[in-house]
């Protein structure tokens, strides 16, 4: 099969999953197989498009006219390679958490949760695919549209609320903010497509270029930049496999990544840098870093504590696109691959102690270390790769960071990079000392037994902290593979 | 031979029908007789459509007497597009209705339904396919007696007071139409629309002309339903039959407003409309009043049918506001409007139509947790709700897009605020109806179950309309960017 056809395939197969999950109501079994075999297909057919990517090969494919000069194309460069990978392997880890989340909480609608898991998965590899703004949009909508039902899962009176927040904002912006600007775009050049050096030089000048970056990147609320990030926590909410991996990597990150690809492939990192207008972008991004990092200390609930260091972890991929230079755009790319796996990976230990446990707040998790050791233990690699110290992925992606920023001139993001990372050991590590140095409460002397989660969550939570160490060693291919991002 | 004389078909065919339909007396032969000849109104109004594609305007000269003396049927781009838009509906709101009239209106009166019907839908095909103004007038009232009647058939007593509100509105109206035109034959000494164009331009300084301007635009406005003239609209809408409903919101509104088009673009021509009368700043202005008002207030209301009525009177508001911009653009906007919220509030009405059948009633209380006991009705709602709102791949997205375009190609960007302001409210009432059906627990011995398939199947073919045309828009843009060019070059 030839590359453009591989791109429809990996479009298709998790719609078709969906469809087969809804066929399958009433019989677990069978729902959870089609699941798997769907994420184990789907993550085949995107992985044997990457060596093409990696050669310089751009593959794409109109796949219809949607308005006059307005197409629904899909075309994969870098940025969206690499998203499509980290979306569709952490899904099969992730199906299989679900698996040993769900039934070991005994869930209701499970159907609709497994397609509805589908469909976003299916909206986030539409976004990383996507070969212009409009089609972008489309899937962008497709994914908060998909991700509702699960946020409001358990149909309580706080998760209604809670996906009122989510939807609200997350439906509010993009329609408020991000349409006008595609609208705009379009009206500026008469196109919305992607190309490399962006497409508004020489359209649209002085003071309005900001104002279109702020629509820009306000529009795309998934991208959390506060103000504009209280649906993250609220989404907290939904079942843990939710949170895991759609709101610590595909929702989240499909928000980043379209902050990316419109600096990069809309505006032009370069024309942003002369026209001077956009440079407020990353005073917000390093404020919302900071800020959201003193927030996350404050929240006892593990779950709110985690929302919120995703909030402080995005605005590094907006601060390393907001400095406008090669090394720190390189830089935020990769950050989205190390952070996904190093976040993933807490939410999937916050997931196991809930259900092993039933504890959800860190002031109860007092040796929590010697009753699950794998668990805090994977959790306490997690720490470090979202820290960012060696020898976990994390710490490349801020080195090129703040290589970015040193290069830009902007040393003041340097030290909010440093200043970052130091608070993320004050709210991530207590978690595991707390765990493995204290007695548990009312235990007395009594020698804790080891009870972990049940094997299925048990597993993927080990993976993907492998996986922490593993990014470490093979950060260069990740590196060779984004660089043409950054245009040098 | 049969093809020439398919415009005069188009309303014959209905019109004779109708009197048989109360001569059938049994509701089965009315309802098949009803079914048949919506049908074949549908495939003419196809056929018409296709005619004027290929070899433009027809002119058809009634009883064989030549304009401007005799009445004239002339189909244009403009017309033949909303034909097909009111024959549609009218053939898929028909299919639905048998068990729907059967427990809404009650037995006895069910070929009285199935002759106001075709009556009805007669008189919205005359409107739209008449050259003549003073015919307009004629079909105007057919179609608004029947829906009197049609409203007034709804099993609460207030559609009682619903249709004679809406029969004293409906009246002043249609007058003010009619004083409108009496006035420009007075001036002109034609009812022929083409000819009137003709003989306006010349004496449009005359107080005259501005008199019958200002009767026909507020006249029409009434019967179209334009903020702050709507208050007939919402009891209508939320006290007649469902089936009623669901064909008034997708067809009356529209055929009113396709007038208002004629009588701006074509009679007075969008120099004299515009530029002498400045009509676009008070369009524009009650237009937005429209949407962010309509929208407001739809999100108080707990029934279901008046929460869509009173997004109906926002929704209006878009189609007037594509029309205030007076570019290509705009009217294109205007127009695809028309034709896309046809879509949308049919296919939502008639799934409340659904509800109704099942549950007895369509208040907010009553659809806690339908998504479960009625999970394709429901469906059906979200999918025509997302429509609504404007979600990418729908025809709503289709609409505003073309909005926001002209908002900017005008230079009046900080329309586009209102715009999607509108949307954003209507993201909060159509996601109340969400979460009351998927989230809230079905109250006890609520009724389960669908509703019959023969409803089902034209709610959807509705609703799926609204996501095809939402991707192919190779039609529906293609038509209504052609009539927008057709209307404003023929004005100028």
């Amino acid at each position: 099969m030839s590359a453009p056809d591989l791109i429809l395939l990996a479009l298709v197969i998790p719609l078709v999953g969906a469809v087969l999950i809804l066929m399958s109501e009433g019989r677990p079994n069978q729902r959870e197989f089609v699941t798997l075999t769907t994420a184990v297909c789907l993550f085949a057919v995107v992985v044997s498009l990457v060596p093409g990517v990696f050669h310089g090969d751009r593959p794409g494919i109109t796949v219809w006219e949607m308005l006059p000069g307005l197409d629904i194309r899909f075309e994969i460069e870098p940025l969206g390679m690499m998203f499509a990978c980290i979306a569709s392997g952490l899904w099969i880890l992730n199906s299989i958490y679900s698996i040993g989340y769900m039934r070991a909480k005994n869930e209701s609608h499970q159907t609709r949760f497994y397609a509805c898991f589908a469909i976003a998965i299916f909206g986030a590899l539409g976004v990383a695919t996507a070969g212009n703004m409009m089609t972008l949009f489309i899937f962008y909508e497709v994914l908060t549209v998909s991700t509702y039902p699960l946020v409001a899962h358990s149909g309580t009176a706080e998760a209604r609320r809670s996906g009122r927040v989510y939807l609200g904002l997350l439906l509010g912006s993009s329609i408020g903010l991000q349409l006008v600007a595609i609208v705009w775009t379009w009206f500026a050049t008469g196109t919305l497509d992607f190309r490399e050096g962006g497409i508004l030089e020489g359209h649209i000048q002085g003071p309005l270029v900001g104002l279109m970056l702020l629509l820009y990147v306000y529009g795309i609320g998934k991208a959390a930049l506060m103000p504009l990030h209280r649906w993250l926590p609220a989404a907290m909410v939904a079942p843990t496999p939710v949170s895991a991996l759609l709101h610590a990597v595909a929702v989240v990150k499909a928000g980043v990544f379209t902050v990316l690809k419109v600096i990069v492939y809309i505006f032009g990192a370069e024309f942003l840098r002369e026209s001077g207008t956009g440079d407020w972008l990353m005073y917000i991004a390093g404020a919302t870093v900071l800020l959201a990092s003193f927030v996350a200390m404050t929240k006892d609930n593990l779950k709110a504590r985690l929302a919120y260091s995703t909030v402080s972890q995005l605005s590094y991929v907006i601060l390393g696109a907001a400095l406008f230079m090669p090394f720190s755009v390189v830089g935020a790319g990769m950050h989205i691959a190390m952070h996904a796996v190093g976040k993933i990976t807490l939410f999937f230990c916050a997931g196991a102690i809930y259900v092993a446990s039933g504890k959800t707040e860190i002031s109860d998790m007092k040796g929590i270390g010697k009753v699950m050791p794998v668990t805090l233990f994977a959790f306490l690699i997690g720490s470090i790769s979202v820290i960012g110290l060696p020898p976990m992925g994390g710490s490349w992606s801020k080195y090129y960071l703040a290589l970015g920023a040193v290069d830009a001139g902007e040393l003041v993001f340097v030290a909010v990079l440093m200043i970052s990372s130091l608070l993320n050991v004050a709210y991530l590590l207590p978690v595991v000392g707390r765990g493995y140095f204290t007695n548990p409460d009312g235990a007395g002397d009594v020698k804790p037994v080891i009870k972990e989660a049940p094997i299925f969550c048990l597993v993927p939570l080990c993976l993907t902290a492998i996986g922490c160490v593993v990014m470490f060693f093979y950060a260069d291919q990740l590196y060779q593979l984004l660089k043409p991002i950054g245009g040098g | 031979m049969i093809a020439a004389h398919l415009p005069a078909l188009q309303i014959v065919v209905p019109l004779v029908s109708a009197p048989l339909c109360v001569l059938l007396v049994k509701a089965r032969l009315a309802y098949a007789l009803a079914l048949v000849v919506c049908w074949v109104a549908f495939a003419i109004s196809v056929l018409l459509l296709g005619q004027v594609l290929d070899s433009g305007v027809i002119s058809y000269r009634l009883g064989g007497w030549a304009p401007p003396w005799g009445i004239e049927y002339r189909i244009d781009p403009v017309n033949a597009y909303v034909l097909l838009i009111v024959a549609a509906i009218g053939a898929l709101v028909i299919t639905y209705a048998k068990p729907s009239v059967a427990r809404e209106v009650g037995s006895g009166r069910e070929a009285l339904f199935y002759t106001s019907y075709l009556l009805c839908l007669t008189g919205l095909l005359g409107v739209t396919i008449t050259g003549d103004a003073f015919n307009i007038f004629v079909f105007l009232e057919i179609s608004s007696l029947s829906s009197y009647v049609l409203i007034s058939l709804g099993q609460d007593r207030r559609a009682l007071t619903a249709s004679f509100r809406y029969l004293i509105f409906g009246t002043i109206g249609a007058t003010f139409f009619l004083i409108g035109v009496g006035l420009l034959y007075q001036a002109t000494g034609t009812l022929n629309i083409a000819d009137m164009a003709n003989r306006v331009a010349p004496i449009e300084g005359s107080r005259t002309v501005q008199a019958a301007f200002a009767f026909m635009a507020v006249g029409l406005a009434v019967k179209a339903a334009l903020f702050p003239l709507h208050a007939w609209l919402p009891n209508a809408y939320a006290y007649a039959p469902s089936v009623v409903t669901a064909f008034l919101a997708a067809t009356a509104t529209k055929v009113s407003i396709y007038v208002l088009i004629r009588t701006y673009f074509t009679i007075f021509g969008h120099d004299f409309s515009f530029e002498v009368m400045t009509l676009g700043p008070v369009l524009m202005v009650l237009a937005i009043a429209a949407m962010l008002i309509g929208s407001t207030i739809s999100i108080f209301q707990d029934d279901v049918k008046r929460l869509l009525a009173y997004s109906s009177v926002a929704q209006i508001g878009y189609m007037v506001l594509g029309l205030s911009f007076d570019t290509v653009l705009g009217v294109t906007g205007g127009m695809l409007h028309l034709f896309n919220h046809a879509l949308m509030k049919g296919g939502l009405f008639l799934a409340l139509g659904c509800v109704f059948y099942r549950t007895g009633s369509v208040n907010i209380e009553a659809m806690k947790g339908l998504g479960h006991r009625m999970p394709w009705t429901m469906a059906a709602i979200v999918a025509g709700g997302l429509s609504l709102i404007g979600v990418p791949l729908t025809v709503g997205f289709i609409s505003k897009w073309y909005l926001l375009l002209a908002a900017i190609d005008s230079g009046m960007w900080w329309i586009s605020i209102f715009i999607l302001m509108a949307s954003l409210l209507a993201i909060i009432y159509v996601w109340r109806l969400v979460e009351a059906a998927y989230l809230s627990p079905s109250p006890e011995n609520a009724p389960a179950g669908e509703a019959p398939l023969i409803m089902l199947i034209p709610t959807w073919v509705l609703v799926l309309a609204n996501f095809y045309f939402g991707v192919d828009t190779r039609v529906s843009v293609g038509v209504a960017t052609r009539a927008a060019e057709f209307l404003l070059g023929a004005g100028s």
